[in-house]
């Protein structure tokens, strides 16, 4: 099926938050801190400006706790007496001329007293930097799994090394947007956003309103990656407090350098491996330590530490492992979700070290996937049985055939012997990716879906899971087409709108096929038996029952419901971080090779390709085009995607200083499934939003390694970087 | 604030308005005229997201202030008849839109002049159109395959 | 914003004379209206238009140059066959400025004028000897680019002054390159830039992103005049240093920009020099 609303995008008749007809509204604009920390003394507003004119909010204007709802609620909606990063919000104008809304926020200044503010996440602060707690840990998490101790100290060989990745910032093409008006005493807010009911919920809260005097309505979505999961509480929030103060609709959409340097990034992370092996490179113990960088509130960084921590050890057996984890507090814009949520970081570190140790133990990187790659039966390092069924190594295979990686590897001897410039390396990542809440995540979000007959017999598809980009709209109405037996026109997707649709959970985490589209499955079933049919039941019998079910019912609503349940024989101990963390893991290697050119140190991808083990794979266009993107995305990551930062500011906050690859940076990426159907996903269908994001780099670096004879540890691996390793 | 007159050709039909020298092609299509096809990512001249044609040649229309449009033929994606855009659907060439009118729009100027292939690749002649979610293979196979017409865009 | 629309190149060298005080001509806008909703400072200037002087657009060939009028853009270049023919670095910096959207509104004067010291359009413009054709009500003027620029963002260009043309005399060229170094393949700026010649005028060096402005590097020239002989790419720092100062700024590091300016530079005139 090709995406449903392909032609709308197409033709530029799709409309976003921005394209909205809007009457008599009034342009809202946001008010920052100019330092990382410090105390507020004064907000002076400058004189060649007619105040008079423009609506201002500030933390006084909000009704209720000035808190965002989220883990905790430290973060406030407008800061109050302190600032704790630069950009944070303190005040908001709104005006009917968008012009004038911006010249009425420069000229007002917030004067704020420093304070020492803790700018590296890697080094201990010191009394004065304290911020969080008694020593600025956010959030501290072990797994444990054997014991590490002892066996490094018999491992006959143990490798150390020591891996950084940077903030990267998401770059959706569509900046933040959001509007917010009154429809008699209901507040109605609409934009771009992953979770509506995260939204619903932090304006509850911060506006004491219950959830019948608040709407959330999801606009077409210009992509998200992670960046419309938290961050959209905010600016919903400051719309709604401008147009409930105005009483009048009010826009407040960023512009790309606001958006850059105010929004969430990828969390930074230092990961440092200590690993015991036996000379033959069978792996006997992991030893990890992971130091993400949260920045100044908690926000979602318990989560992405989580994940993180228990993707650090790979995908590979390992009878004793310790991973101690840590989110730090820091004075830097909260950083947030970002696809692959704290796996990529880790598994960056994790597979560029499994080649450190290839290259110690003079062995073939290959070889030592080969050998160490978990086989079903086995457990993880949270003691997770792996049992589906998959075979890794095959799916290793097959990349390596695909890419035709050793004889690639011989060709590279001969061209960097014969080239004097020119250096080519081919290189591997091997790596897993939990799909869906992690442990009890799914049972405690307690998702609900429902699915509305309609009088002609169609049915309508009523779930909390957007679209933006990454193809909700066809999946659904795929899952729930076939399930009935159905044709896509039969299908409607409701409009994301809480006041009509369940909470079916965040569209985050890759959950929204596997998990929620299992979710349609079910209630597409209770709907089929509602009407007195059975599970054989399809096509037109199942259409002429619903419609007659309508006209047996005037007035009536047929409704079908289903509720998560967990699959069967899932446990999960928070306490000790030990058990199934996740439902299902998607499986992939991926090879990259690369030409580095010695005169600029600068990397190029020459040849990219991707197999994964993904389960059923329900619409291979979409699902080859989720890769392909993915893919890209971690070629920006590891090569040039940076974000620098002075005094807790992002100082390249433009497109044309922080680049993302174009067209012209990367080859075709080819992609290639490996299907084995996961019975609890719908149509067999495991999590594949994130996957991508996590191999390309390892990849890219271990190739670079190959090229250059060099140890690349942090990334991105800009061209500076390099030089620096090559000299 | 003194206003400027300007006429020119929109999508095929003569469009007269009066308006502030300083405001951009941009704006004029999105928020004066409604045309909210064209999109902005970036307003640096980066992504492509506001790419129209001026005289027939892609250009960025946040960089435009309209004014200089006085006696020229501007399209914008609105002008482009859905028929053409099959490939780009069959080969995933749009995932979150949002770049989507622009690249549609270079797209085709490509596609109607092949002879440009015989000095340049597609992904250099795609390179003003900065597209996060596709990785560009959908983008450049659509291309592909439309070149295979060298119809006119518009 | 204040603007003024002549209708002639007369009509626009009437309001540069002064009477509405300093004016900006704009061209293209592609360096102009970069961010424009947020530059709130510069809406208070007054403008002139240059857009619709259709007479500073063509491109003209005579016997001895290549004459490139005050509004010829990239894409003009680019599209003229004889251009790539006999001036190939032109096409080749202007196929790198930006992408095709930029190309195709960008103008080589805008380009000079602006002044950025990493610029694609002016070093090759640089190395083949232009020379920029500057008119105002008190008549005309002719700065050879090479010794046009006078410090950051400072030129020998009054406020009253419009390039009218930009002439690239046709010389026999034995050896001609332009390097581009950015971050990324397509659409970015230079980190290093360079335009290299040889002709019967001798050698031409040209070195951008590596100085406050974009300059020859005469002690580079000298060597290649006498006919040293390098053993390898080390062997040029000594005259870098000499012709240039790089910084380190949000694009890249004085360090990178020394190295690379020498193994580029090394590399591409290795076997014309025949040096190892
Ligand atoms: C996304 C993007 C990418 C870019 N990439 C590159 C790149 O890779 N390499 C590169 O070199 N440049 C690059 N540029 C800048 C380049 O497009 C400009 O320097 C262009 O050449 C300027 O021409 P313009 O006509 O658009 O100038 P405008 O913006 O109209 O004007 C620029 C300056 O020149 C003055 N001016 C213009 N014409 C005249 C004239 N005839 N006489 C006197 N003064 C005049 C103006 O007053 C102004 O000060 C990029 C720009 C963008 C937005
Ligand atoms: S909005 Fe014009 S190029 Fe990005
Ligand atoms: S489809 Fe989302 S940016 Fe291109």
């Amino acid at each position: 099926m090709q995406r449903r609303e392909g032609l709308a995008k197409l033709t530029g008749r799709e409309r976003y938050v921005d394209d909205l007809p809007l009457e008599n509204f009034l342009w809202g604009m946001t008010v920052r801190s100019p330092a990382p920390r410090g105390r507020i003394t004064a907000v002076r507003f400058g004189n060649d400006v007619d105040w008079s004119e423009f609506v201002i909010v500030d933390h006084r204007d909000i009704p209720g706790p000035n808190e965002i709802l989220l883990i905790e609620r430290d973060q406030p909606v407008l800061a109050a007496s302190h600032v704790r990063h630069v950009h944070e919000a303190v005040l908001l104008v709104a005006h009917p001329s968008r012009e004038m809304a911006r010249r009425a926020a420069q000229a007002v200044e917030i004067v704020v007293v420093p304070e020492p503010a803790a700018l590296d996440f890697r080094v201990a602060p010191r009394p004065e930097q304290i911020q969080y707690a008694a020593d600025n840990v956010l959030k501290q998490l072990k797994i444990e799994k054997g014991d590490v101790e002892r066996a490094l100290a018999h491992a006959p060989v143990v490798v150390e090394g020591a891996y950084e990745t940077g903030a990267q910032e998401h770059v959706y093409l569509e900046t933040q947007g959001m509007i917010a008006w009154l429809e008699e005493d209901v507040l109605v807010v609409k934009g771009s956003m992953q979770c509506p009911y995260y939204v619903l919920n932090a304006l509850q809260h911060a506006l004491g309103r219950d959830e019948r005097r608040v709407r959330v309505i999801q606009a077409p979505t210009g992509g998200g990656f992670g960046g419309k999961e938290e961050y959209p509480s905010t600016i919903a929030l400051h719309a709604a407090l401008l147009a409930l103060k105005a009483r009048r609709p009010v826009k407040l959409v960023y512009d790309r350098s606001e958006d850059m340097a105010a929004t969430t990034k990828r969390h930074p992370a230092l990961v440092r491996h200590r690993t015991g092996l036996t000379e033959d490179g069978r792996l006997l113990a992991q030893d990890i330590e992971v130091i993400l960088d949260g920045g100044a509130y908690v926000t979602l960084s318990p989560v992405v530490l989580s994940r993180g921590i228990i993707h650090a050890a790979g995908p590979y057996a390992c009878d004793h492992v310790r991973i101690a984890g840590r989110a730090m507090f820091s004075n830097a814009v909260p950083f947030g979700a970002f696809r692959g949520f704290g796996a990529p970081q880790t598994l960056f570190a994790c597979e560029r070290h499994m080649d450190v140790i290839a290259r110690t133990l003079r062995m073939d990187p290959v070889e030592l996937r080969r050998k160490n790659l978990i086989r079903d039966g086995q457990r993880t390092a949270t003691g997770q049985v792996i049992q589906d069924g998959t075979d890794r190594v095959a799916v290793l295979e097959r990349a390596l055939a695909l890419s035709t990686f050793e004889e690639k590897r011989r060709a590279h001897t001969a061209f960097n012997a014969a080239q004097r410039s020119k250096r080519r390396g081919i290189g591997l990542a091997t790596f897993y990716h939990g799909a869906g809440f992690t442990g009890g995540g799914e049972v405690h979000l307690n998702s609900r879906l429902r699915v509305a007959g309609l009088p002609d017999g169609r049915i309508e598809v009523l779930s909390a899971n957007i679209e933006m980009g990454q193809g909700t709209l066809t999946v659904f109405t795929q899952i729930a087409a076939e399930r009935l037996g159905v044709t896509p026109d039969d299908v409607v997707i409701g409009e994301p709108d809480t006041a009509r649709v369940p909470n079916s959970g965040p569209t985050v985490a890759s959950r929204t096929t596997m998990v929620v589209g299992h979710l349609i499955e079910r209630a597409v079933d209770d709907l089929r038996t509602r009407v007195g049919l059975d599970d054989r039941a399809r096509g037109s019998v199942v259409k002429d029952a619903i419609a007659h079910w309508y006209a047996a019912h005037p007035g009536g609503r047929l409704v079908g419901e289903a509720v998560y349940e967990p699959p069967p024989g899932i446990s999960w101990d928070e306490q000790r971080y030990q058990g199934d963390a996740y439902g299902a893991f998607a499986w992939a290697a991926y090879v990259a090779e690369v030409e580095v050119d010695l005169r600029t140190c600068a990397t190029r991808v020459i040849d990219f390709v991707a197999v994964q083990e993904v389960g059923k794979v329900i619409n291979p266009t979409l699902a080859r085009g989720q890769v392909q993107g993915g893919v890209v995305q971690g070629v920006g990551w590891a090569l040039m995607e940076e974000c620098k930062f002075k005094d807790g500011a992002m100082v390249n906050n433009q497109l044309t200083n922080y680049l993302i690859p174009t067209s012209d940076d990367v080859p075709p990426i080819r992609v290639a499934f490996v299907e084995n159907p996961y019975p609890h996903g719908a149509q067999g269908a495991k999590g594949l939003g994130e996957l991508p994001i996590d191999g390309p780099a390892p990849a890219i670096l271990n190739a670079v390694a190959a090229a250059t004879g060099t140890e690349p540890r942090a990334i991105p691996l800009t061209p500076e970087r390099l030089m620096d390793l090559t000299r | 604030m003194s206003t400027v007159q300007v006429v020119f050709t929109l999508n095929g039909a003569a469009v007269s308005l009066d308006l502030d020298p300083a405001e951009r092609l941009l704006d004029t299509l999105r928020y004066r005229l409604g045309l909210t096809g064209t999109k902005e990512g970036c307003g640096e001249g980066e992504c492509g997201a506001c790419t129209v044609y001026l005289d027939g040649l892609p250009v960025n229309s946040c960089l435009v202030p309209t004014y200089q449009v006085r006696g020229a033929r501007v399209e914008s994606v609105e002008a482009i008849a859905a028929e053409r855009l099959g490939p780009f659907l069959a080969q995933g060439a749009t995932q979150c839109g949002a770049c989507t009118p622009g690249v549609v729009m270079t797209a085709l100027w490509i596609g109607a002049h092949p002879e440009l292939l015989e000095t340049h690749t597609i992904r250099e002649l795609m390179a003003g159109n900065l597209c996060r979610c596709t990785g560009y293979d959908g983008i450049v196979d659509a291309v592909s395959t439309a070149l295979g017409h060298g119809e006119p865009p518009v | 914003m204040k603007l003024l629309l002549p209708e002639t190149v007369r009509d626009a060298l009437a309001h540069m004379a002064g009477r509405d005080g300093v004016t900006t001509p704009i061209a293209g806008g592609t360096d102009l209206l970069v961010h424009w909703p947020v530059r709130l400072g510069e809406r208070d200037r007054t403008y002139v238009d240059l857009w619709q002087l259709q007479e500073l657009k063509p491109l003209r060939w005579t016997a001895d140059a290549l004459i490139l009028g005050g509004l010829t853009t990239y894409w003009d270049v680019i599209r003229d066959r004889r251009a790539g023919d006999e001036f190939p670095l032109l096409v080749a910096a202007a196929r790198q400025v930006g992408a095709i959207q930029i190309q195709a509104r960008g103008t080589w004067a805008g380009n000079i004028v602006n002044a950025s010291p990493a610029a694609d359009g002016v070093p090759a413009l640089m190395a083949y000897g232009a020379v920029v054709v500057l008119e105002s009500q008190r008549g005309t003027e002719e700065v050879p680019l090479d010794g046009f620029y006078t410090g950051y963002k400072d030129m020998r260009r009054r406020p009253d002054q419009l390039i009218v043309a930009v002439r690239i005399p046709r010389r026999r060229y034995s050896y001609q390159t332009f390097a581009k170094v950015g971050s990324r393949r397509a659409q970015s700026i230079a980190k290093v830039g360079l335009a290299v010649t040889q002709s019967d005028d001798g050698w031409r060096v040209v070195a951008a992103s590596m100085a406050p402005t974009i300059r020859r590097c005469p002690a580079i020239e000298r060597l290649l005049q006498q006919g040293a002989v390098l053993r390898d790419s080390d062997d040029l720092l000594p005259a870098i240093a000499r012709d240039v100062s790089p910084i380190d700024d949000v694009r890249s590091t004085a360090e990178y920009r020394r190295r690379v300016m020498a193994r580029v530079l090394y590399d591409e005139l290795r076997e014309t020099c025949g040096w190892r």
